[in-house]
């Protein structure tokens, strides 16, 4: 009986959303009693004992740089097979775009129940229970697993992430890696800016900036915090920023710490993207803008004039001037 | 080219979010259902514009549901699905209703079956990656775009942070979403020849389920928003950093 943690990697690197999942396996098997295991598929730059500053005792590393490749039906066979002889019983996840086409996969190979979005430690008081949030981001449920094994998807930025100096054992796991029926052609990817749904601080725009041109404000700000950047749909729409900013029901679901949503009226397309956020900031020259209902700061003024006063005065705060 | 497309109902995005029975019920008193956007705008009209390009293509649509999923799927085949099998069967678990559309699938000898990513009221984004395995099948999942060239798929789906392209062999599952066409509104002489297209219903197998819902709640409601004065962003920052400690 243990609990096993996928770490997803990209370029070689250990996503922060893997740390989360870790601390959270963790915990889980704290719960449980037992200890957390974690596997890595394909090559890594990085020291995996590191993954013990989280909670992880014993690393399973399966280098095979056929796996630098995602492909879900392999990953998902490697995984199963590890399964079967570390014993695991429940194995934790990332709830991003690797996890999200995983997880249902070996569900499905393993009969195991899985939870996707999770946002809290499972509840054993009473089975094997599970909080994620349904009805994007409006509403909980606690669902019962009732399976032997278990899986479970974590939202990103939903767990606190707590470090100790502890270091993991990393032993290598042979595998069959299967031949894939896929081949990545390209990949296009944004480097050196923070990953937009694990980041702890975003900063999105809206109509209201008026045009692209103006989108400095919203990068300055970003830069300045250490935030990504986002935006609302009609901007993604016409082009003004790409699509894979734009946050709300039909682009991305986020729940960083803070959100600063600049010229954004907050509809509630936009809203189900967004309403996991802990603390929202709401800027807008419209007092009657729906977004003020769902914030916990909110200034209604001009874009324009509010946000580089704003900017100063993190400068200031942060000691830059 | 026959594609399978599953399609789902789902309340409508603006529904009043309400539970009854002790938290355990959804409660549906007067929402509107809606065919889940993510299979339609996506999903469903990417594969019309396939069958458009190459009319040879034949659209299935399968759903799994009561009868009162009739509406949704009636609006699916008015916007180009050839014809829809329901499985009578009333919603449980992710597993069942996968469970359910792939018994189907694999008899129907399909190049390809598309879902959308996710419906918008459980978020599960599980049932396309459940058939794919159920069918020993390639999946990729978030596609935004998709083209066929010489016998192969050309997927492109997002990653974190940018968009991979992909190329793989048929037969496929793909998970749809924003990015792979544009939302559709059904013409008059699509209603009036949805009423005969063919939706047959059959009887659900016996499968397991894997897990069940043990209580819903809503998260608490805001304090209220705390209003800053335009002149004096500064104590916008001040309460960020002292009071949020957000920044």
């Amino acid at each position: 009986m243990s609990v096993l943690v996928f770490i997803d990697i990209a370029e070689g690197q250990i996503k922060k959303a893997s740390f989360e999942a870790a601390c959270y396996g963790a915990q889980t098997a704290s719960i449980m009693g037992t200890k957390a295991e974690a596997i890595v598929l394909g090559t890594c730059n990085e020291d995996l004992s590191i993954l013990g500053n989280y909670g992880i005792s014993k690393v399973h590393s399966i280098a095979d740089h056929t796996l630098n490749n995602f492909d879900s039906q392999v990953f998902t066979k490697v995984i199963a097979e590890a399964i079967e002889t570390l014993g695991s019983d429940v194995i934790v996840f990332a709830n991003n775009t690797t996890g999200k086409a995983i997880g249902p996969r070996l569900s499905a190979k393993i009969k195991a129940g899985i939870v996707t979005g999770a946002v809290a430690l499972p509840d054993m008081s009473n089975g094997f229970v599970v909080r994620k949030t349904v009805f994007s981001g409006k509403a909980f449920a606690n669902i019962g697993i009732t399976s032997t094994k278990k899986i479970i998807c974590l939202n990103p930025n939903s767990f606190n992430i707590t470090k100790s100096d502890q270091k993991a054992e990393v032993v290598t796991l042979n595998a069959v890696v299967p031949a894939s029926k896929t081949t990545v052609v390209s990949v296009n990817k944004v480097t050196g800016e923070v990953s937009l749904s694990e980041a702890d601080i975003v900063v999105s725009g809206g109509r209201g900036l008026k045009g692209p041109e103006n989108w400095g404000l919203v990068t300055d700000l970003a830069k300045l915090l250490g935030a990504a950047t986002a935006c609302s749909r009609p901007v993604a729409d016409i082009h003004w920023r790409p699509h894979h900013e734009h946050v709300g029901q039909t682009g991305l679901a986020i729940a960083p710490n803070l959100y600063i949503a600049i010229g954004i009226s907050g509809a509630i397309q936009h809203l189900a993207g967004v309403n996991r956020s802990k603390v929202i900031v709401v800027i807008n020259k419209d007092p009657e803008a729906p977004f003020f209902k769902a914030a916990d700061y909110g200034i209604v003024g001009d874009a324009f004039e509010v946000v580089p006063k704003i900017i100063e005065a993190v400068k200031k705060l942060k000691g830059m001037s | 080219m026959k594609i399978l497309i599953c399609i789902s109902k789902t309340p409508d995005t603006t529904a009043k979010i309400a539970f009854a029975d002790n938290n355990t019920k959804f409660t549906t008193d007067g929402v509107q259902w809606i065919l889940n956007p993510y299979d339609e705008w996506y999903s469903l009209v990417r594969a019309i514009e396939l069958k458009e390009a190459d009319p040879s293509t034949v659209l299935h649509l399968i759903n799994v549901g009561g009868a009162d999923c009739e509406p949704i799927i009636r609006k699916a085949l008015a916007l180009g699905g050839d014809e829809a099998i329901r499985v009578n069967s009333e919603e449980s678990d992710s597993y069942n209703v996968a469970a359910q559309i792939a018994h189907i699938a694999k008899e129907g000898n399909y190049d390809l079956i598309f879902t959308g990513k996710e419906t918008i009221d459980y978020n599960g984004s599980s049932i396309g990656g459940m058939i794919a395995e159920m069918m020993d099948l390639p999946f990729i999942s978030h596609a935004v775009k998709f083209n066929l060239e010489g016998g192969k798929a050309i997927v492109t789906r997002e990653i974190d942070g940018g968009e991979e392209t992909v190329q793989s062999e048929l037969p496929l599952l793909v998970s749809c979403q924003k990015g792979m066409a544009e939302q559709r509104i059904p013409n008059m002489k699509g209603i009036m020849g949805a009423r005969t297209k063919p939706l047959k219903v059959t009887e659900p197998i016996t499968v397991e389920t894997l897990t069940s819902i043990v209580s819903f709640d809503l998260p608490p409601s805001k304090a209220g928003v705390k209003l800053v004065s335009p002149d004096n962003p500064e104590e916008l920052v001040r309460l960020l950093n002292e009071e949020a400690k957000a920044i």
